[in-house]
Formats: structure tokens, C-alpha cells, sequence
């Protein structure tokens, strides 16, 4: 009986081990996150079961990353079915509007932080770009569009190969230095963002799988880095 | 409308084709999907997050979906899921390369498994909005996503794949 009760408890999973899904997608409120965070700290078996987590976390991006986007045909037939609708009040879309600002109000912190400060790392790499692209050009008069014949002609069997790209989330508390300082130094350059994810791109020519295992390990080595996990 | 379906569409369009695991059915999917919120708009109460409504129309629909088809076919479908193309798992593993087998193995979860796997590490919602998509109590979804792990981890295991959990 005894040994069924022990057995019994082992299955039964513990209330923070349950949360720690959420702690790796940083989804737990700040009280949830730091009893997780202390639990991890004093229990080497939770902390060898929440690497496990992470990994999970990363392939599941990775997983869903490779899924595509719609084609245009189901944008064409939904504002079709739209068009094809029946008159209505103006009111209830404007209403629609009203909530979803009114979502964006309701915002945590955190969230507001991250986008505030993306668009702020945006514009200082787009004064960058705009920056360095009038330097570029400064001497030059014109330049025609025709073939160099000072670069060798060269084509890979799947075409273009593109210099690779990897979501990166960073840790709550990195600073936008430390970023910039990180982008720096791997030569990156932020493609895109959504959801406290970051798409990266590498330098300007591609890299060999191993090249890009190699770049996503020292990635995660990174302090500022909470995860990095390939992207097309 | 379009700003909306600009900033969602792609992440509706995932969240369904993992459910359907059809790009024909969940391309429809979207566009019904739009359109329901486009009629009940005013609805939209603005308790939780558009991306959580969205999620729990597509949801809705998806089952809805996978209702109008024969178990028998979505249970072949569902092998063919696992079994298709390049290496199964097993051969993935020789590569060393268990990333690999995981992806393969988080295709083979039931629905059930799979998509609160997506809404908790892809759609990064929280214990309460995923109670909210899915119409179950926080309890359920906690310990639905600690079995799903735990399914994962067996079919990790059968694939050859040891990673210390359970």
C-alpha cells in the first residue's frame, strides 16, 4: 500500500514542474516565474528536466517556422466573401478598432519595452544603413546596371543561396547595448520581429549546415540569449 | 480588416494546418476564420487578446473540419503524417541529430497533444488564455500539456532517443 502511495506520487506531476513550459516561452507572471526560478535553483533534477523543456520549446518554433504562410487565394476569397456581405453599420468594425487599441493599453511592461525598444534599435540601424549607403555612394557620379566582367560568373544548382538566418529571443532584462554589441560582433542585422522573437541574419553568404549548428551553439552560449533556433 | 489579417494570418494559418494537416483545408480555414470576425466584430469584448480570439475561432473551426471527415481516414492520414518523407526517426537519431527526431515525434502527437504543444511554446499564450482557446479548466490545461510532454518523451524513447525524462 505504502509503495503504491510512493508510486502513486512519483506519476503525479508537482505544481511547479507543470509551470515550467511557461517559464521557458516566458509566459508566467513575475510571481510564478520567480518561485520557478528558485525551485530550479535548489533542484538539480527540475533544472535537468527544464533543459529538456527547452529543447521542446526550440523545436517547436523550428516545427512551426517551416510551415509557411497561406497563399494570396485565401486573401482573395476572404475579402471577396467580404465584398459579397450585406451593408452594414459602420459602428461595429469601428468598435473593433476601438477594443484592439484598447488591447494594446492593456499591454504588459514588458511587452510595451521590447516593442519600444525594437523600434528604437530600428531606427538607429536604419540611420545606419541610410548612413552608410550615402557614404557608399558618395564618389560615384552613376553607375550602369550592366555585367562586371571583373567578378567571376558562377551559379549553384538551387540558385541564390541565402546567408542564414536564426529566431533569437533575448533574455527580459538584455540591454539594447548588449544587443547592439551582439549584433556587432556575429555581423547580424535584425530581419524581422514578432512576439519577443527576432529573426537575425548573418553576415551575406551562406554557410554550410555546420557552419550554422556551430553559430546557433555559440549563439546560446551568448548571455543576452535565451534562445536561438534556425530559420528560413 | 486588412491590418488584422496582415498581422495574423500566418500564425492562424499554422496554428490550423497542424490541427487539419491539410494546406488546402486550412488555407479555407482562414478565410472563414477572417470572415467570422468580420461579422461578429462587434462581439469582440476586449477581455483578452485578438490573437487569443483568433485562436479559439480557428480551433473551432478546425474540429469543425476534422468532424466532416472519416475517423478511419484521418487515422491513415495521421500515419502517413509520421511516416512520410525523408528519415524516420530511428535514422535520424544515427545522425545525431535528435532535433530532428523531436520535430518528427511533435508531428506524431495526437491533436489533443499537439495543440496545446503550440499554443503554450509557438503561440506563447499563457495557462489562462489557453484555458480560453481550448474551453477547459488552468488545472486541465497544465496537466494536458505535462502528458503531452510525457507522450513525447515515450515516442522520443521508441525512436531511440534518451534524454533523461521522464
Amino acid at each position: 500500500m505504502m509503495a503504491l502511495s510512493k508510486k502513486m506520487l512519483e506519476q503525479e506531476p508537482g505544481e511547479i514542474e507543470m509551470l515550467l513550459p511557461w517559464h521557458a516561452a516566458g509566459t508566467l507572471n513575475a510571481r510564478d516565474a520567480r518561485r520557478v526560478e528558485e525551485a530550479l535553483a535548489r533542484d538539480p533534477e527540475l533544472a535537468r528536466q527544464y533543459a529538456v523543456i527547452r529543447e521542446e520549446y526550440a523545436e517547436t518554433i523550428g516545427l512551426n517556422e517551416t510551415l509557411g504562410a497561406p497563399s494570396a487565394r485565401a486573401m482573395q476569397k476572404l475579402f471577396a466573401a467580404i465584398d459579397a456581405e450585406p451593408a452594414r453599420k459602420p459602428s461595429a468594425l469601428s468598435s473593433l478598432s476601438t477594443r484592439i487599441s484598447g488591447f494594446f493599453d492593456k499591454l504588459s511592461p514588458r511587452t510595451l519595452a521590447w516593442s519600444a525598444s525594437l523600434g528604437a534599435l530600428v531606427l538607429v540601424l536604419q540611420a545606419g544603413v541610410i548612413g552608410a549607403v550615402l557614404m557608399r555612394n558618395q564618389a560615384s557620379t552613376f553607375q550602369t546596371a550592366s555585367l562586371s566582367m571583373n567578378e567571376p560568373m558562377t551559379r549553384t544548382l538551387s540558385g541564390h543561396v541565402a546567408p542564414p538566418r536564426v529566431l533569437v529571443r533575448f533574455v527580459p532584462d538584455a540591454k539594447i547595448s548588449d544587443i547592439n554589441a551582439l549584433l556587432d560582433s556575429y555581423q547580424a542585422s535584425i530581419v524581422d520581429a514578432k512576439g519577443g522573437m527576432f529573426r537575425l541574419q548573418f553576415g551575406d553568404k551562406a554557410m554550410s549546415k555546420d557552419q550554422v549548428s556551430s553559430l546557433i551553439s555559440k549563439l546560446q552560449g551568448e548571455k543576452i540569449v535565451n534562445l536561438a533556433v534556425a530559420t528560413p | 480588416m486588412q491590418v488584422l489579417y496582415g498581422r495574423h494570418h500566418v500564425r492562424v494559418f499554422r496554428f490550423g494546418l497542424r490541427l487539419v494537416r491539410d494546406e488546402q483545408i486550412a488555407e479555407d480555414l482562414i478565410s472563414e476564420v477572417f470572415l467570422d470576425v468580420w461579422r461578429q466584430a462587434g462581439k469582440f469584448e476586449g477581455r483578452s487578446a485578438v490573437s487569443t480570439w483568433l485562436l479559439a475561432i480557428t480551433r473551432f473551426k478546425a474540429l469543425s473540419a476534422l468532424r466532416r471527415r472519416k475517423d478511419a481516414e484521418l487515422e491513415d492520414e495521421a500515419a502517413n503524417a509520421i511516416e512520410d518523407t525523408s528519415d524516420d526517426p530511428e535514422v535520424a537519431v544515427t545522425k545525431k541529430d535528435t532535433g530532428e527526431a523531436l520535430r518528427k515525434c511533435l508531428t506524431g502527437l495526437s491533436a489533443e497533444h499537439r495543440e496545446i504543444v503550440d499554443l503554450v511554446y509557438y503561440h506563447e499564450k499563457s495557462v489562462e488564455e489557453v484555458a480560453e482557446i481550448v474551453g477547459i479548466p488552468e488545472n486541465t490545461v497544465k496537466t494536458r500539456l505535462f502528458y503531452a510532454r510525457k507522450k513525447l518523451a515515450e515516442l522520443l524513447k521508441a525512436a531511440g532517443v534518451e534524454r533523461g525524462w521522464p
